[in-house]
């Protein structure tokens, strides 16, 4: 048998119900986009507070925001997932114990969305810190003369201005963001790539299922790049287009 | 000030005004009052301070020591002329219109949108409202075709006006310009002094840092001259213009001539 009989022999495998896996992939593939989500959100607000922190925060905050963004940018990911879900999971529990408290089993999924969200945050942070300071002071300067309050002027006026500047690199985020969960096979989270080794070894119908894994990834991919390109025109608006934009 | 005591209740007053960045010592102790109806124009050369003590007006900067009185409420400072009381200078703020040489308006909003921004979300006024009073001043200013324009496709000129029609929106008590057309393509000046001109026609407080002087020779009820973070001369636009005292204003006029 030629190779390409063999791939649409195989290609059976994909289907919907069993003996195909293609609702095990599509569930798996879900809870890879759900971590995502929660990892990039979680990894938004730690941004949005690490940067005002860094930009206005006492030597303190900044010192430890400062430690903080330099070492997760530094570990790979795959390491900060074995030391949270490992090494923090097993001293936790341990202190638990001997608080005479119960163990705790922390789930594959609030693991990843802790370790991912921390991660993103840290990229975060430098990204809103550098769209912030890109805001004109004089747009912020006219809501203080015009006596807006603070966190109003945060949200109506820094927020929307230094939008168009963070979102080419927030999107960036969001793709590492689904693309790192693959990370959490690791540690036995059946998201999209760990389920796709197991259907592939069960199979022995590796190319094809790492194929549809890929093609997973992609579609993602383009339709996170199109939204993101809505929201950039979005920001922008407002904006006289430079060339090359 | 003897020369402006018409009895009218004071709108702007400001005592013994010093300001310093680090050891840069750029206001040394300037007073000034601004009654109601007053046009009080400020003068002098670049680094004189003027604009600074405009912004420390509504304490865009800190003083570093002096009192500001606003309306007759003493704006209460700390001791280091940081203010004491968020709420109170945001109250200030509100009571005066404030326009910067660089327009300043928000690019992510409409000129509309400008204009009814802080009305509708700090002063809660109703929309409607806001959005009536709104076209009133766009159509005042000349720019009633432009409310759905962003301002970065507009003229400096328009712009600007866009900028004192958003002041306006705020229903101020006194306006307090920063060398509003300094920015300006020299063609777009008289638009924009033809709308300040007549807010001061229908008796407005303001403030005004100007490089204009015949403009200010013209608006003006009060002339102060700054020189190096002091008041060096000041009186009715006349006599500082047509028979200045100190060698300094007279140079300066020389200069600007």
């Amino acid at each position: 048998m030629n190779g390409a009989g063999l791939l649409v022999s195989t290609l059976d495998y994909l289907a919907w119900s069993p003996p195909g896996w293609g609702a095990t992939l599509a569930v798996a593939l879900g809870k890879s986009i759900l971590i995502a989500i929660g990892a990039f959100g979680l990894g938004l607000l730690i941004g949005v507070a690490g940067a005002y922190g860094k930009l206005y925060g006492r030597p303190v905050t900044r010192d430890l925001l400062g430690i903080y963004t330099t070492i997760v940018r530094a570990v790979p990911e795959l390491v900060l997932i074995l030391i949270l879900y490992f090494a923090v999971t097993s001293s936790l529990n341990n202190l638990l114990l001997a608080w005479g408290f119960e163990r705790v089993q922390i789930s594959g999924f609030a693991a990843g969305i802790a370790v991912l969200g921390v991660v993103q945050g840290a990229y975060a942070t430098e990204i809103l810190r550098g769209a912030i300071l890109s805001v004109p002071p004089g747009q912020i300067e006219a809501a203080r003369a015009m006596g807006m309050p603070p966190l109003m002027l945060a949200w109506r006026v820094t927020f929307p201005q230094m939008l168009a500047a963070a979102i080419p690199g927030l999107a960036n985020l969001w793709l590492i963001a689904t693309k790192d969960t693959a990370l959490l096979a690791v540690v036995g989270y059946a998201e999209l790539t760990l389920v796709t080794r197991q259907a592939a070894s069960t199979t022995k119908a590796f190319f094809t299922f790492f194929m549809a894994a890929g093609l997973l990834y992609l579609v993602i991919s383009i339709l996170s790049t199109l939204i993101f390109a809505r929201i950039e025109a979005w920001a922008r608006r407002g904006q006289v287009r430079r060339a090359g934009t | 000030m003897a020369d402006t005591a018409t009895g009218k209740p004071e709108a702007i007053r400001v005592d013994e005004l010093h300001k310093s960045f680090g050891a840069h010592h750029v206001l040394k102790g300037v007073s000034l009052t601004a009654r109601e109806g007053d046009v009080v124009a400020i003068i002098g050369g670049s680094g004189s301070g003027k604009s600074t003590m405009l912004r420390c007006i509504n304490f865009l900067e800190t003083p570093s020591s002096g009192q500001i009185t606003i309306a007759g409420e003493p704006v209460e400072m700390r001791a280091d002329g940081t203010p004491a009381n968020r709420k109170q200078i945001e109250r200030i703020r509100q009571s005066l219109g404030m326009v910067f040489q660089s327009f300043n308006l928000w690019t992510h909003r409409t000129v509309l949108e400008n204009l009814i921004e802080v009305p509708v979300h700090v002063l809660k006024t109703p929309k409607d409202e806001a959005i009536a009073r709104a076209r009133k001043l766009l159509a005042r200013v000349g720019l009633a075709e432009k409310e759905g324009a962003y301002p970065a496709f507009m003229s400096g000129g328009q712009q600007q006006r866009a900028a004192i029609a958003r002041a306006l929106c705020m229903e101020p008590k006194a306006m307090l310009f920063d060398e509003p057309t300094s920015a300006l393509d020299p063609e777009l000046v008289g638009e924009v002094l033809q709308v300040i001109r007549g807010l001061a026609d229908e008796g407005r407080t303001m403030i005004l840092v100007t490089h204009e002087m015949k403009f200010a020779r013209e608006v003006a009820s009060h002339v102060i001259y700054l020189h190096n973070g002091l008041i060096e001369e000041q009186g009715p636009p006349d006599q500082l213009f047509g028979a200045p005292k100190s060698d300094r204003l007279k140079q300066f006029l020389k200069s600007v001539a």
